[in-house]
Parts: C-alpha cells; sequence; structure tokens
C-alpha cells in the first residue's frame, strides 16, 4: 500500500489570520530515537473545532506523535505548526492554550485531588487559582467528595477522571487525548466525556484503541503503522472516513 | 585557510615529537637539584598543558553544540574530552613517577597543580558512564554538552581553590616553563609543547575520521537493509558518540 | 531567553516566573512535610555520622581544621541524600511532563529546586549544627558566624546540585551517577567552607585572619555556578 500524498499547503503569507489557520499541521514529520525512525514522514491538518482519529496497531508511533504536537518532542525532521504558532520555537506560546492526557497523569500521589488541581491552576496563571472552575469540574466527574484525598489513596478510575480534569482546567483550545478511557468504567467514561468531548471552540486529537468509537466521533482520521501513515483522511484529500477504515482493516 | 591533510599533518607530527624528544636526551642540560629525572617534565607539563586546553575547547564545542543542535560539534566535544582524559591518565602517571624518584612516595599533595588535576581528572572521568546512562541519543548529546560547560566552568575554579589551599611551607616543587629557566631548556620545553599539541590534534581528526566512517557505513548498511527511504538530505547522520547497542524492541 | 508575551493573563501567555517559582516551592515543601523523605534522614544521617568520628578518630573535642573537616563531610554527604531526591515526584509523575506543558520558564523550576533543597539544607544545619556543638565544641563563639559560611555552602550546593541531579533525574543508575559527578564539582567548595570554617572553630576562639579571601571563592563558585545553570537549564529541560 502506498502513501497518500497531502497536497501541497500554500505557503504561509504571513497575513495568516489565527482565527482562520488550522489547529494543528504537520508536514513531512520524521521523529527518530537514536538510529530508529518511529515517525516517517507523517504529515496530516486538523481544522479548528474537529476531532481526528489516530489510529494504529501499538508501537506505531501514536504517542509519540501526540507528544510531538503537545510541544514534549521535537520533531527529527519536518514542520509542525500548532494554533498557528511553529513549533518548536514558538512553543511557548502554545502551551497555555492545549490540554494533553496522556498515559501518565501527571499528578503528585503526595497531595490530594484539589491540591493537585490548585497547582496546575497556578502553573497556568489562572486567576484566584482557578478556585471556583476546580470546585466545578471536580463536581462534574463526581469527585466533590473525594477532593481533599490524596492521590495514592485514589482507584485507578478516579485518578484518571482526575487527570481529565486537570487537561482542561485552563480551558485549551487543542486537546490531546492518548487513550482518554483506560481504567474507566461506563460511568466514569461518560463523566469524563462532558469534559474532553466535542466542541465547537476545541480541536482534538484523539488516540484509542475502540476503532469503532474514536471513527464515530471524529472528522478525520490517521493510521499509522511502523511510524509512517497508511491512511489518512482529511480534508483535502477525497476520502472518507469509512474509507480510511477499511484501508486501516487491510494494513493490519 | 586550507588545512592540511591528515597525513601530512601526522607527518609534522611525528616530526616535532621525533624532534623534541631527541632534545631532551641530547640538548637539554641536566637539571642541577634533581638530575636526570627532571626530564620527565618535558613529557609531564606539556600533556597537562594540552589536556587542559583540550577540556576548554571540548566546552567551546559543547556550546556550539547547544546553540545549532548539529551533532558534529557533540561528536567533536566527545572526542576531544575522550583524548584530554587519556592525556590526563599521562600527566597523572608521569607526575607520580616524577615524585617517586624525587620523594620516594607515589603521591604527593604538596603539588598543586598535580592535585587539581587529579580532581578535574576525577571530574571528567564521569563522562562516560554519564553518556552511557542516558539512551536517547539526543537528550544523551545534549547532557553530555551541559556537563562539558560545566566541567569546563568548573576547571579555572578548581585550580585557584586547590592553590589557595597550597600551605605556604611547602614550596612549589615544579619549576614552571614561564619564569626562571634557561633558554636551552625553554627551547626543548616549547618544542615538546608543540610536539604534544600536535598529536592531540591529530589523534582527535583521527578519531573524528573513524567516527564519521563507521557512521557512513552502518547508514549504508541500514539502506542495503531495505530502508527505502530515509530522511530528506541536509540531514546527514553526522559522526556520532556510538551508543552502547539498545536490546532490540 | 523568550520575550514576555502579549495580553498578560490571557490565553496562552506565560505565567509570570515568580508566580510559577513560589507554585512549584510550595508542591516540593507541602510534599515533604507530608511525606518527611528527605530531611529526617539527613538529621539522623549527620547524627549517626558524628557518633562514628567520634570513634573513628577516637576523640571527644574537636578544633580547627578537624572539626571543620567532619562537620563539612557531613553536612555535603547529607546533602546528597536530598539532591539525590530533589527530582524524584517529577520523575514518578510522568517526567516532568506537567511543568514541561505549563507555559512556564524552566528557569522557575530550577530556582523553585534549589530553593527547596536551600530550605532541608538549612533545617538540617539547624538540627545539626548545635549536635556537632554538644558533642565536639569547647566553645561556641565560632558557630554564629558558622551558620553564615554555611549559609554560603548550602548555595553552592544548591546550584550545582539541582544542576546535576536534573541531569541525572531522567538517567539510569541515576543514584550512583549523581554523586559520582557531584563530588569533584564539590571539591571547591569543600576546599573553601573548609578553610573557612577552620578558622572560625579554632581551638582559642575564632580568628577571622585571611577568612576574607576563602568567603571571596565561596562566593565566587556560587556566582559561577548559578550562572552555568540558567545559562543551560533550557537544555537540560527539553525532552
Amino acid at each position: 500500500m502506498g502513501k497518500l500524498e497531502l497536497e501541497e499547503r500554500t505557503a504561509d503569507s504571513g497575513s495568516a489570520r489565527r482565527e482562520l489557520a488550522d489547529a494543528v499541521e504537520l508536514s513531512g514529520v520524521w521523529r527518530e530515537f537514536g538510529d530508529r525512525p518511529v515517525l516517517r514522514d507523517v504529515s496530516f491538518a486538523l481544522a479548528r473545532g474537529g476531532t481526528l482519529a489516530l489510529l494504529g496497531p501499538n508501537g506505531a508511533g501514536k504517542t509519540t506523535l501526540l507528544r510531538i504536537v503537545a510541544t514534549l518532542l521535537r520533531p527529527s525532521h519536518g514542520e509542525v505548526r500548532v494554533l498557528g504558532c511553529s513549533l518548536p520555537a514558538q512553543a511557548h506560546r502554545v502551551r497555555g492554550r492545549l490540554g494533553y492526557l496522556g498515559h501518565e497523569p501527571l499528578l503528585y500521589r503526595d497531595l490530594t485531588a484539589a491540591e493537585n488541581l490548585r497547582f496546575q491552576a497556578r502553573l497556568y496563571g489562572l486567576p484566584d487559582d482557578g478556585r471556583g472552575r476546580i470546585a466545578e469540574l471536580l463536581d462534574t466527574v463526581g469527585m466533590a467528595r473525594r477532593a481533599n484525598e490524596l492521590v495514592r489513596n485514589l482507584s485507578a478510575g478516579m485518578v484518571q477522571r482526575l487527570a481529565a480534569c486537570r487537561s482542561v482546567l485552563h480551558d485549551p483550545e487543542l486537546l490531546l487525548l492518548d487513550e482518554p478511557r483506560s481504567h474507566l468504567d461506563p460511568e466514569g467514561a461518560s463523566l469524563v466525556e462532558a469534559l474532553i468531548g466535542r466542541r465547537p471552540d476545541r480541536a482534538r486529537v484523539l488516540v484509542a484503541h475502540d476503532i469503532e468509537g474514536a471513527l464515530g466521533d471524529s472528522d478525520n482520521a490517521l493510521a499509522l503503522a511502523a511510524g509512517g501513515a497508511v491512511a489518512y483522511s482529511g480534508p483535502s484529500t477525497g476520502l472518507s472516513v469509512g474509507d480510511a477504515r477499511a484501508i486501516y482493516g487491510g494494513a493490519l | 585557510m586550507k588545512v592540511p591533510s591528515l597525513r601530512a599533518q601526522a607527518a609534522a607530527t611525528v616530526a616535532a615529537l621525533g624532534a623534541g624528544f631527541a632534545l631532551v636526551f641530547f640538548y637539554a642540560p641536566l637539571d642541577a637539584d634533581q638530575g636526570f629525572i627532571q626530564k620527565i617534565f618535558y613529557l609531564h607539563v606539556p600533556l597537562a598543558i594540552c589536556a587542559l586546553l583540550g577540556f576548554v575547547v571540548a566546552a567551546g564545542h559543547a556550546i556550539r553544540h547547544l546553540r545549532t543542535g548539529d551533532p558534529v560539534h557533540d561528536a567533536r566535544s566527545y572526542v576531544s574530552i575522550h583524548l584530554s582524559v587519556i592525556f590526563g591518565v599521562g600527566v597523572l602517571l608521569t607526575g607520580s613517577i616524577w615524585a617517586r624518584a624525587s620523594w620516594g612516595k607515589w603521591w604527593v599533595w604538596d603539588e598543586p597543580t598535580l592535585v587539581s588535576f587529579l580532581i578535574v581528572f576525577l571530574l571528567y572521568a564521569t563522562y562516560y558512564p554519564l553518556r552511557y546512562a542516558i539512551e536517547d541519543r539526543d537528550r544523551q548529546a545534549r547532557y553530555a554538552s551541559v556537563f562539558a560547560i560545566t566541567a569546563g566552568a568548573f576547571v579555572p575554579l578548581n585550580f585557584v581553590a586547590v592553590r589557595m589551599a597550597q600551605s605556604l611551607v611547602h614550596p612549589r616543587v615544579f619549576a614552571t616553563a614561564e619564569g626562571g629557566l634557561p633558554g636551552s631548556m625553554l627551547f626543548t620545553f616549547c618544542v615538546c609543547l608543540l610536539g604534544m599539541s600536535l598529536l592531540w590534534l591529530t589523534l582527535v581528526r583521527f578519531e573524528l575520521a573513524a567516527k564519521s566512517a563507521s557512521a557512513k557505513l552502518s547508514r549504508l548498511r541500514r539502506a542495503l537493509e531495505g530502508e527505502t527511504y530515509g530522511p530528506p538530505s541536509g540531514s546527514r547522520i553526522a559522526p556520532g558518540v556510538p551508543s552502547r547497542a539498545a536490546s532490540p524492541g | 531567553m523568550t520575550s514576555p508575551e502579549e495580553g498578560t493573563g490571557g490565553p496562552g501567555a506565560r505565567t509570570h516566573s515568580l508566580r510559577a517559582f513560589t507554585a512549584i516551592l510550595a508542591k516540593d515543601l507541602r510534599v515533604e512535610l507530608r511525606t518527611l523523605q528527605a530531611v529526617p534522614a539527613m538529621v539522623l544521617f549527620a547524627v549517626t555520622t558524628f557518633v562514628l568520628f567520634r570513634y573513628g578518630l577516637d576523640r571527644t573535642s574537636l578544633s580547627g581544621s578537624l572539626a571543620a573537616g567532619v562537620l563539612l563531610a557531613t553536612v555535603l554527604f547529607a546533602a546528597i541524600l536530598a539532591i539525590n531526591r530533589l527530582f524524584v515526584p517529577e520523575r514518578d509523575e510522568g517526567g516532568f511532563d506537567a511543568i514541561r506543558l505549563a507555559p512556564v520558564d524552566g528557569s522557575a523550576l530550577l530556582a523553585a529546586k534549589a530553593a527547596a533543597l536551600i530550605v532541608y539544607l538549612v533545617v538540617l544545619e539547624a538540627v545539626a549544627l548545635p549536635v556537632f556543638g554538644v558533642f565536639f565544641l569547647d566553645t561556641w563563639t565560632g558557630v554564629a558566624p558558622l551558620a553564615g559560611v554555611l549559609l554560603l555552602t548550602d548555595l553552592g550546593l544548591a546550584a550545582t546540585g539541582v544542576l546535576v541531579s536534573q541531569i541525572g533525574a531522567n538517567s539510569r543508575a541515576r543514584d550512583l551517577l549523581v554523586p559520582l559527578v557531584l563530588l569533584p564539582l564539590l571539591v571547591p567548595v569543600m576546599i573553601a567552607a573548609a578553610n573557612s570554617a577552620q578558622r572560625l572553630l579554632a581551638a582559642g576562639g575564632p580568628s577571622y585572619g585571611g577568612i576574607g579571601k576563602w568567603l571571596a571563592v565561596l562566593a565566587l563558585y556560587d556566582v559561577t555556578f548559578l550562572l552555568v545553570a540558567y545559562a543551560v537549564y533550557d537544555f537540560v529541560l527539553e525532552d
């Protein structure tokens, strides 16, 4: 199977307004760890407010790709633009505007749930340490009564809910979700969905092993295998999400 | 300025070192106090100067590496430190031999330069475990550069502190090359210094060339093994530090 | 390194470094207070080591260079206990990601960790110094200025310790690597602090002759390594 070509994007005229730029644009991105390429020549675009499903078997490079978009990793080659800013040079401009829910909950086990969120709020410069927002979020995921428990005493499902709160605390414009439903029972999953679900003012990149669910929830899909893109349905190609699914199914 | 070929440089090195040693044995006068064993300085001091300058050069490469991200500078920094550490072993050995011959003990704490050198050597010897403890090649190179810069800043501080700690009761036992040496000794010393510097520079070039060749070889091998396309051109895999082979998978 | 962002307080703007610094420092101190991992171990280590020295040297009274050496060597090794643990919370919770993702300057993390380390060392010294005095000193007149010397030493320990600890935090065998790299780097601090302390702990009471140049070396070391740490922190923090 061949790699699908992505239309050349016209170069930024320099007067491109932020409002019109895509949420995420990747072009020819490579990432190597030592001698091993983990991502090869990956390109895609994600419009504002849209959702991109990132699919692929284990080890395909999905988490690496997500971390690059999250400014946590630099690409070895290629261009990355997030929310109108090119990485890694302008990473500091976008960090406050994106949220990341990865494999690690990024919570301090020896702090309580509320203390963790308050720390996060202070790091993001939220007014009043984000007091009201924290209470609201904890309430939404059903953890209002567990707010003063140490994270180390919380179950994995609770931790995941808390991690979801952490990722949206600062109301990001771009949400990066790496298997957000892990450790969650159906009740937990639906509570968390209220936080991380689709919104017109927020773009999302979603990595999930539940292919059907993810594809049902997204506008575009990118399938990776061994670091290379094997299928892409994006706004510039004519493929539908269903076609991408079929190709992906054939790649396994 | 055209860089001389490696072969020419190696020839010059051999010539300079040969001339130096000839001068040491046949031309330089015997020291009145210490006799024949004093001649070990013509080996000891140039080794030390080259090693220390080598550390400074490594710090310079490290700065360039952090600024540009080009792995070439990292390779240069690594090789510079590598050779300076080896020269450092030579410094300590020759210093010890001298101490044994003059004072009957294999080590003396009275000589501040030697003690400072020991500390610097101990520091730079940790460069290797530091590099090999970090698997990600990119981060390994970056941290190594940070180390090289930190250690480079440390060296002068260290010499100052150790020198100051020297009790004034014990006189400096090594004569410096700068002051009070008769002309013949000074001349011999300079030739030896030149030879040692050329040796250092030549060995650096040799090692870099060897690294570059092995990197090209591994790239060719990967290409032959069916990697049909590689990173876009303009991104050569520059000579890198041979990382310990990570376990597969 | 980076200029202030347009629209302070607006979305995407950098959080002010001082706010970030206080947030991280408060978090670290809160965790330490709650878990009591570093400081009690340091104090216990110091007191036990003093006892060891009492028997190893077969002395019950120390002064001058011997006293300085025992005290400083003990403080140094106790500091390494703390330095090893400095970045453990970040490393366990996904390796710095929480801080890397936030719109804060990396120097805030560095400064906060150094400040936390200084706090731990001050608490250690507040206990260890009196104990040392009770165990070994005949006269206490030198102790107050000695506390000042220790403070300067702590700055040097913090600057170097944070730098090395951060490098080691992401490596394998960091428990071995950190002391290995750190100890040679701390030799000038030791030399300067010991030479200052030995004058303050002299048998007949503190003498201040010649102490100025040693304090100058300590200060020089502190400034140099703070500058180096600040210059390179960006490169150590990124993945």
